[in-house]
């Protein structure tokens, strides 16, 4: 029986400070979070009179929204500040915005932002609680744990399962949460992409990670394969030739898939760039749990403000 | 710490307490069980099971998980890691008997009221439990008790049931 | 008036030597060295009770901050800074705004250095116009106006051809030129080593590989123009490696290293992540880079150790890592550092170090009369402890962006003495610049 008095953060900012333990109580959490999704009143009245601030300089839809949702079915109060409506324009200061909120007295400040370590920042400069909700390409840990919530649900089990990581892994702040968690829960990890596109060193991080550049070596026998999405806004220079050769090597359609094993989940953190990493009839496809994956990203983010809410005195990252 | 209650003796507040219980409620087709998380669940389906046997007739019944209305959150006392609710009965219009071992607060059955009126609408809801020690904080009423005992806030009353206990049924009492 | 100091250890690298003597200054410069001088007439006078005396020491390498960020350093700030930290003598960078890179530019920080500087200022002008590195300056009227190198700092001269043309036509006037070594393609977007932790922290990464192939493009250009060429800052074991080899070729070259890229790693910034304090360019390397930089002074290979002192304001150190800007304070830590881990932990000769700020820096950059303690020369000198320790604080720089700040180190300076001139005196910590006007009336 996991014991929630053994998770105890403040902050959330990436799934490298948490050990294999406390990210088991997240995903045990959050499972009765989804349960309440098939009452006709989803909320529970957990955190009533606590405000969350959503703190996004960067655009997301999904992201956001699934937050806002988990914040408001556990009764706290939200409020939006995106980079377009706030006084950032004006030049304020990461530091002072987050101030301002925690003046205003938000307890919890999700933060999305374009540079990693901003999360940090906040953690180090305010009291309220800092979530990350992805930073620059370190790391997008609720992301990160919904993959591995929705992994569990469907095989029952994290280790020794293959996983494969597959694209921008360079870019990818979900490629690093995942393979923090993952490899915390022993799965046996695989990454894929064109040696560009893979971090420097990454396998001194994480020693027992496979590489490899050919797509199918990499999905033989796979259980799992988590899509990354191209990050072409993130390229300072052409790390691949074209998105025509990109496809071709690396896209995954329905002929590749019939590589890895038959009952392999698709996974992809969205938005979709539909025909260039994934083919429409791989996103619908009855391997696909995209769409659960979006549905358990609330459950998780509900447990994670709950958890989180348990902890408002510790310090630990 | 003291042995205020032995198997035998809860044995027979069960039976009791399932005489009353069956007297109350005539229509068994409108008629629902919840124990709450954790010894609740356990003492629910004892009294299920009894009046199953004795009325010959299945009965419905669900758990229910409070965790997320406590109204403690953040103060760090007595946390509990949280468990799954599962009502798969529909609840509007039923007697609901909600069943726990200990009643003392009156809190954790207000969170309990609370969980259940979001789920559906009950015709009454009623509140058994093995242990009545006094000492309530709100307005909060069981009909059906199975023992009353005088306390002291400084006291802990535990109950011990078999379900997870290996020696068996038994309530203790001792100062923290 | 004749200033005496007495019972000082004098440390003087190019005569081998580290025993105790008096010395003997009039008129600025040093008139006597010898064991137990006894004046009759009056004079003042410090009694150094054991502590060491050296040449003052020189920092090749500074930001001065002036003119263009005055919030950050000015000219008086900074070497109110150096004194403490021991320096009598600096070179300020041009990449001020404007950047030094003509004659008025020059002459304007001499005249601001005469007048609120309270030791040597030496301005390095830049190689090209504006450090676009495209026009070569007017080399001549830069030397003319008083440089004593030249150097785009900040930027690298990436133009092979402009830097060989800067080294060829630099050599007449006996001006080095200080590169700073970085392949700005390799390097583009980076803020921390390439490796590991970059990858942790998902940040982009400045490969070792930008810095060494300039490095070894520059030795090759060198060679080629036989001008003199200073490698600054040098971080990564292959440089160094490139470095030996070249002057075992007898190559003209030089170069020098900085205390955090011999104290530090990219591993402090696992320990404290986002650390702008931690973001230097070049950056912080590995554990096998540090040490080999430390053998390289063991051995000689660096020529000078220098402090890149770069002040910012807190305001923009607080910033995103990514949008942070680059650069550590370092003139009030760089000997005390040296001291703790180069002297006491890695067991480096105390003359090896001051041969490093104070010898060799004045033979490289052709400083008249400075850098050694010897009858005739400029009464430059510096006071210090090795033994007593401090815990780093509060610093006289206008900035504080150091990642040393509560560390305790060993090696504390005593007194600065610039041209006779008692410019920093440790015994008076409410006004230890106070510029000796009440020093001749209070010390006998």
């Amino acid at each position: 029986m996991l014991n929630v008095k053994k998770f105890n953060h403040k902050h959330l900012l990436g799934l490298e400070y948490l050990s294999k333990e406390e990210i088991e109580i997240i995903l045990e959490t959050a499972k009765p979070f989804k349960k309440l999704f098939t009452r006709s009143i989803k909320k529970v009245p957990t955190l009533r009179g606590r405000s969350v601030a959503l703190l996004f300089y960067e655009p997301s839809t999904r992201t956001r929204t699934s937050f806002e949702l988990a914040a408001k079915r556990l009764s706290a109060d939200t409020v939006n500040i995106t980079v377009q409506t706030s006084s950032v324009q004006k030049g304020e200061s990461l530091i002072d915005t987050a101030k301002t909120l925690e003046a205003m007295k938000a307890d919890f400040i999700v933060i999305r932002h374009f540079y990693s370590g901003a999360p940090h920042i906040l953690a180090q400069n305010v009291s309220s609680s800092i979530i990350n909700a992805g930073d620059g390409f370190h790391e997008h840990p609720t992301q990160g744990l919904l993959d591995i919530f929705t992994i569990k649900e469907k095989k029952g089990k994290i280790k020794d399962l293959k996983v494969v990581i597959l694209g921008d892994i360079l870019h990818s702040r979900v490629a690093r949460s995942n393979l923090w968690g993952l490899t915390k829960l022993q799965a046996n990890v695989v990454l894929c992409g064109p040696p560009t596109l893979i971090p420097p060193e990454i396998e001194k991080i994480f020693p027992n990670v496979e590489i490899e550049y050919n797509l199918e070596k990499a999905i033989k026998n796979a259980d799992v394969i988590n899509i990354l999405r191209v990050q072409f806004e993130r390229q300072l220079e052409h790390l691949f030739p074209s998105v025509r050769e990109y496809s071709l090597l690396y896209g995954m359609n329905k002929e590749r898939l019939k590589i890895a094993k038959d009952d392999v989940l698709i996974l992809h953190p969205g938005p979709m760039n539909r025909g260039i990493e994934i083919t429409t009839d791989v996103a619908d496809s009855l391997n696909s749990v995209i769409n659960q994956q979006v549905t358990n990203g609330v459950a998780i983010r509900m447990a994670v403000l709950y958890l989180l809410s348990l902890n408002t005195t510790s310090t630990k990252l | 710490m003291k042995v205020i209650l032995n198997e035998k003796d809860i044995k027979k507040i069960i039976s009791n307490l399932v005489k009353k219980i069956i007297k109350k409620y005539k229509n068994l087709n409108k008629f629902g069980i919840i124990g709450i998380h954790t010894n609740g669940v356990y003492l629910a389906k004892r009294i299920a099971e009894k009046i199953e046997k004795s009325k010959k007739k299945k009965i419905d019944i669900g758990f229910l998980d409070i965790t997320f209305y406590r109204d403690d959150i953040g103060y760090r006392q007595n946390i509990q890691s949280p468990k799954e609710t599962e009502i798969n009965f529909d609840l509007n219009n039923k007697d609901i008997l909600l069943v726990d071992d200990v009643i003392y607060t009156g809190r954790t059955i207000r969170a309990a009221i609370e969980q259940i009126l979001e789920i559906g609408r009950p015709k009454s809801i009623s509140v058994a439990v093995l242990i009545d020690r006094g000492l309530r904080e709100l307005p909060i009423y069981a009909e059906f008790v199975g023992k009353k005992i005088k306390t002291k806030p400084n006291q802990q009353v535990e109950i011990l049931l078999r379900e997870a206990n290996l020696e068996g049924d038994k309530v203790i009492i001792y100062s923290k | 008036m004749k200033l005496l100091i007495k019972n000082a250890i004098v440390v003087e690298p190019s005569k081998n030597l580290e025993k105790k003597q008096d010395i003997l200054i009039e008129n600025g410069k040093i008139i006597e060295i010898k064991e137990n001088i006894k004046l009759t007439q009056p004079h003042k006078q410090i009694n150094a009770n054991n502590f060491y005396v050296s040449a003052g020491f020189i920092d090749i390498h500074t930001h001065l901050r002036e003119p263009g960020n005055e919030e950050e350093e000015t000219i008086n700030s900074g070497t109110k800074a150096a004194a403490a930290g021991g320096f009598t003598s600096v070179f300020c960078m041009p990449n001020t705004n404007p950047p030094i890179d003509d004659q008025a530019a020059v002459e304007f920080i001499m005249l601001k250095a005469k007048n609120e500087g309270l030791i040597n200022v030496y301005p390095v002008g830049c190689v090209t116009k504006l450090r676009k590195g495209e026009e070569l300056t007017e080399i001549g009227e830069l030397k003319k106006a008083g440089v004593v190198a030249i150097s785009d700092d900040g930027e690298p001269v990436e133009n092979s051809k402009i830097m060989r043309r800067a080294l060829e036509y630099s050599k007449m006037f006996n001006l080095p030129v200080i590169q700073h070594c970085e392949d700005k393609n390799l390097s583009k977007g980076g803020v921390i080593n390439e490796g590991k932790v970059s990858t942790m922290l998902g940040v982009r990464g400045i490969p070792k590989e930008s810095e060494e192939i300039i490095v070894i493009r520059d030795i090759i250009l060198a060679s080629l123009s036989k001008g003199f060429l200073h490698l600054t800052h040098i971080s990564s074991k292959n440089s160094i490696e490139f470095i030996k080899q070249a002057k075992q070729k007898n190559i003209n070259i030089t170069c020098d290293v900085t205390p955090h890229h011999l104290v530090l790693t990219e591993d402090y910034l696992l320990k404290s992540p986002y650390d702008t304090n931690l973001k230097i360019n070049p950056p912080l390397r590995t554990e096998e880079d540090r040490i080999s930089l430390i053998n390289a002074i063991k051995d000689d290979t660096v020529d000078c150790i220098s402090s890149d002192h770069a002040p910012h304001t807190k305001e923009e150190k607080s910033k995103e890592f990514d949008l942070a800007p680059f650069g550590i304070i370092g003139l009030e830590t760089l000997f005390p550092l040296c001291v703790t881990f180069l002297y006491y932990k890695h067991k480096v000769p105390l003359i090896n170090i001051i041969k490093k700020i104070t010898n060799n820096p004045a033979k490289i950059f052709n400083l008249k009369n400075k850098g050694k303690i010897e009858i005739g020369y400029d009464a430059d000198l510096t006071i210090f402890s090795i033994q007593e320790e401090f815990i780093v604080s509060n610093f006289f720089s206008k900035s504080s962006n150091s990642p040393f700040i509560g560390w305790k180190l060993k090696g504390k300076i005593k007194y600065t003495i610039c041209g006779g001139k008692v410019v920093f005196d440790s015994t008076n910590p409410k006004d230890p610049f106070y510029e000796n006007k009440n020093f001749y009336n209070n010390k006998k």
